[in-house]
């Protein structure tokens, strides 16, 4: 029999709904896989306690017949939602001990579809990051290694930890945020499936800010199908946020109707920087091919200020975020040291409760928003992001969709790339400017480098149609057979 | 009436801007549904939003934009149609977000202006920049513990107008006429209470001074002074410094000031040079406000006559002088207190009782017209009771003190204590007869040509009959008697 853990959402819905298994062994099933591979570091907080309550509760509505759409699935919770009760810790020191009052929309949302909370996942500190190795509760490994090589790999960031457990199969799925890439980037690093929503799909209540006009919560999961499925359970309209839609929920797993003849799929010429990596560029054209034979129409498009995407990126979100994190004073939660006036206290908390990357980031929004350079940084910043929206509204008149690659290289080892920060945020280079945009962006693992690492290929919709993102993932994915695992769940 | 400061080297000339804080009316906070009263037990009053925790977020409260948007009407404003909250960043202990959500480049509310009634009856008008929403902050209280501060969040996330008046007041008498008249087109709105004391109504003031003439100098802004006599106070003594600095050669630099009553000076709080950068920016977490016309149709259509328009109906309506009217209107309750007394009688009367008689023994007692001993109804009947000359002017003023500590109608009390007012002219003769009798020489001096004398004569008789002849029948019958 096939082990649970690898089952999909998909798979173990039908599995419990005909009672081949319940809740509490699927859920106790992966509560050992999780504890087997502690050695990842995808999780900072275990919750096999509550894991195990739910499940039960889970299999009374399965019995009664009032399951969720999510009823008895266990998934990992990336530890930037706010889990009433439960650590919470944004995977930075200054939050020490904060446990919150209060439960994120999201995880609320998924509980009441039924889902089964195994635990809170690592992260970049404050989701700041695209390798998961700014967590001050260390880096997470990638269950991928190179073939041939036993060197760890980074998990991609910010949303590592629930790459990672989604890949090594200790959670079923896992909820991920996206700023710059940070769900879609570890989607493709993992080889796995990474749905970043249209802005404002899902509520950022509860989710601890980084950028607020550009964090967006959404699923990670084995395939697009899951993706829909989970997308579904998580979003909705939030009346406590007010950047929320009003919008009705459409069926997103009904969306996934493999038919996508006569679908215009635009390419962008722009997104083909000199010394793109040769396999990244195969793989591009291999997606094209797939989708032409699919009954798809391809066009060239262009997004002329795709290159200023990642300067304005790095400009509006250490902004937001040198203001977004002044909260962490230490004066009413989370780490606090002490000094002889309340400024040398701000000073020696924020001092000791950062880590490096977030202070950079500080500083950068901080001077950005000064008084003498804000015209020239931040508002400069703004106009371009309009333009880059302009860019794609212009573009989606010709198409339906844009197909890109997710990620400029596969998963790099732990710790390269750490002595340059410009380096290390080109790996956001392809998802950024989808997220100025608010556009929805899906990652999907779409074959595997030279070295048998997983490469993802990203698909662009329109705001709000998601639908037509997972129509083409879907058949993407089918058309890319990827059924490569890492070797440590017998890939 | 201009206010000149003499100085060593000439004449200086006062310049004065306010910047007015008005906590909006409302049961809920700005961005959160936490209690925005005032009171309880420290931080009773706060939501996660408003402590600033990871993960809030701030939702508009419709109920306090409506708010501003009608304070906005009554200053007779424009009203912009969209606006854009701003983060307004620094860093302190009672601020849990490490900003402030205010507005800043796009207000709620743009130009408008506030009329002035000086006590001359004379007006002056004072043009109003902007009004803005923004978020108070918690209370820092250093007062309560050995070696800590204590920090009280209840006031953190309640909705505050900024109202901010160009630099148009010339006098400290025009500062404090400007803040009682804007508090009062508060109070008629009902979009703030008003009440300085409980900090509801704060004030930051710039002064500056200048020769006639001349262009304006560098100022200074005095914080949070929260009285009216207080902002009249902190007006004049820091004049008075810029003067003395430039008489002295010296210069004034731009700079944050605390007004201290007991020793009446300010002092430096933090100068230009360790004044905040901001660092304002669009809030990501609100989109922009925005409204339409039906909108504020709608709100517009639930305006009450403000005080500007009830003065000129009731110099109109009533032949009030200015001053009269200004004083009737600067509450609505004093306003229809007055028009209730004036309904159908002589509004001129019905003003001089109201203002002298009745605000006088308020005043006195330290109440308020709701609370008033004497309905309107009743000063109303006493008036009646004069104009058909059932009482003397003279003993109504006893009625309406008897009225007043016993809570009876007019009638009852003339009619118990026997104050009716003798008009039967033969008793009055006797009266007359009787005094002129009692006092032949004096008699005499009139006929002599000492006509004067005749108002004595009247006082006499008036106190014979216990104030209850008519003054004007006794009058004309001693005339009659000692000048033929």
């Amino acid at each position: 029999m096939t082990k649970l853990t690898s089952l999909t959402i998909a798979q173990c819905r039908d599995g419990l709904r005909k009672g081949d298994f319940s809740a509490r062994e699927l859920t106790a099933t992966y509560i050992q896989a999780m504890e087997a591979h502690r050695d990842l570091n995808a999780y900072i907080t275990e919750t096999p306690d509550i894991a195990l309550s739910r499940a039960q509760d889970a299999d009374e509505r399965l019995k009664a017949g009032t399951a969720g759409a999510m009823e008895g699935i266990p998934v990992a919770i990336k530890d930037l939602f706010c889990t009433e009760g439960v650590l919470t810790t944004a995977a930075s020191h200054i939050l020490d001990g904060f446990k919150p009052g209060y439960e994120s929309t999201v995880s609320a949302n998924l509980k009441k579809a039924g889902a089964v909370m195994l635990g809170k996942t690592n992260l970049d500190e404050f989701a700041m990051g695209s390798s998961n190795m700014t967590s001050y509760y260390g880096g997470v490994k990638n269950p991928w290694k190179r073939q041939g090589e036993d060197t760890d790999l980074v998990p991609g960031g910010s949303s590592g930890g629930s790459a990672a457990a989604v890949a090594a199969h200790i959670a079923a799925a896992a909820t991920g945020t996206d700023t710059g890439g940070s769900i879609r980037q570890p989607a493709a690093f993992c080889g796995i499936t990474g749905l970043k929503p249209t802005y404002g799909r899902c509520s950022r209540w509860g989710v601890v800010a980084f950028a607020s006009s550009l964090d967006q919560a959404g699923p990670m999961t084995r395939d697009v199908r899951d993706a829909a499925i989970m997308l579904g359970a998580m979003a909705g309209h939030d009346p406590k946020d007010a950047t929320s839609a009003n919008l009705p929920l459409p069926d997103f797993e009904a969306a996934l109707t493999g038919d996508i003849r006569g679908l215009r799929v635009g390419i962008p010429k722009e997104y083909r920087p000199d010394g793109l990596d040769p396999q990244i560029q195969a793989l591009w054209d291999q997606g094209v091919e797939w989708l032409k034979a699919a009954g798809a129409e391809v066009r060239e498009i262009s997004l002329p200020h795709t290159k200023y995407a990642l300067a304005t990126y790095y400009i509006v979100a250490p902004a937001e975020c040198s203001s977004n994190l002044a909260r962490y004073d230490g004066v009413r939660f989370g780490l606090r040291v002490d000094g002889d006036s309340l400024d040398d206290m701000y000073m020696n908390t924020r001092a000791a409760g950062f880590g490096s990357e977030v202070k950079r980031r500080i500083l950068m929004g901080t001077y950005v928003l000064s008084a003498g350079y804000y015209d020239a940084y931040y508002l400069k910043a703004q106009r371009v992001r309009t333009l880059i929206a302009q860019d794609f509204a212009n573009a989606f008149k010709d198409v339906d969709v844009i197909l890109t690659p997710t990620a400029p290289s596969a998963a790099f080892g732990m710790g390269e790339n750490m002595d340059d920060p410009i380096t290390m945020y080109l790996n956001d280079v392809f998802t950024v400017p989808t997220s100025l945009a608010g556009l929805p962006g899906l990652s999907l693992p779409a074959g595997l480098d030279t070295q048998g690492l997983p490469l993802g290929l990203q698909l662009i919709g329109k705001p709000w149609d998601e639908e037509t993102v997972l129509r083409v993932g879907g058949v993407l994915e089918t058309a890319a057979g990827f059924t490569a695992k890492p070797a440590l769940v017998g890939g | 009436m201009s206010y000149i400061i003499k100085g060593e080297t000439g004449d200086w000339e006062v310049v004065i801007g306010l910047e007015v804080h008005a906590q909006v009316t409302s049961q809920a906070k700005l961005f959160s549904g936490a209690s925005a009263t005032y009171g309880g037990e420290a931080n009773d009053h706060v939501s996660f939003i408003d402590a600033g925790f990871p993960g809030m977020l701030p939702v508009i409260n419709a109920y306090c934009v409506e708010q501003a948007v009608k304070t906005g009407l009554g200053l007779r404003a424009q009203i912009n149609k969209r606006s854009v909250f701003a983060r307004k960043n620094y860093f302190y202990a009672d601020l849990p977000q490490g900003y402030q959500i205010s507005q800043y480049e796009l207000p709620v509310v743009g130009v408008g202006e506030v009329v002035l009634d000086m006590p001359d009856g004379s007006s002056a008008v004072v043009g109003i920049e902007r009004l803005h929403l923004e978020q108070d902050a918690g209370k820092s209280m250093h007062d309560q513990h050995p070696s800590l501060s204590l920090i009280d969040l209840n006031r953190s996330g309640v909705a505050l107008m900024e109202i901010v008046s160009m630099p148009d007041m010339r006098s400290p008498e025009q500062a404090g006429a400007y803040v009682r008249k804007l508090r009062s087109i508060l109070r008629y709105l009902g979009t703030c209470d008003g009440n300085m004391d409980e900090g509801s109504m704060r004030c930051d003031v710039n002064v500056s001074v200048r020769r006639p003439g001349e262009g304006y100098r560098t100022r200074c802004e005095i914080k949070n002074v929260n009285s009216v006599r207080f902002v009249m106070q902190a007006i004049e003594v820091e004049a008075k410094r810029h003067v003395e600095v430039y008489e002295g050669g010296g210069k004034i630099m731009q700079e944050t000031r605390l007004f201290d009553p007991n020793k009446g000076e300010t002092r430096s709080m933090r100068s230009k040079e360790h004044a905040h950068d901001y660092r304002y920016f669009p809030d990501p977490d609100l989109l922009p406000l925005e409204f339409d016309d039906a909108f504020v149709a709608r709100i517009k259509a639930t305006l009450p006559e403000l005080p500007d328009d009830k003065k000129a109906r009731f110099m109109d309506v009533y032949g009030l002088s200015p001053y009269d009217a200004s004083v009737l209107v600067v509450e609505r309750e004093r306003a229809e207190y007055f028009e209730a007394v004036a309904k159908g009688r002589d509004g001129k009367k019905a003003a001089n009782w109201v203002i002298t008689n009745l605000f006088g023994m308020l005043n006195k007692a330290g109440l308020d017209v709701t609370e008033s001993p004497v309905a309107a109804d009743q000063l109303g009947q006493l008036i009646d009771l004069i104009e058909d000359g059932t009482v003397s002017g003279r003993l109504a003023k006893e009625v309406f003190e008897i009225m007043w500590e016993e809570r009876k109608d007019p009638a009852v009390i003339v009619e118990e204590r026997g104050m009716k007012q003798v008009t039967d002219s033969g008793a009055i003769e006797a009266a007359c007869d009787e005094v002129i009798a009692a006092n032949p020489e004096k008699a005499n001096d009139i006929r002599n040509g000492k006509e004067k004398l005749i108002a004595w004569f009247i006082g006499q008789v008036m106190k014979q009959t216990q104030g209850k002849a008519n003054p004007g029948a006794v009058q004309e019958i001693l005339k009659k008697k000692l000048l033929g």
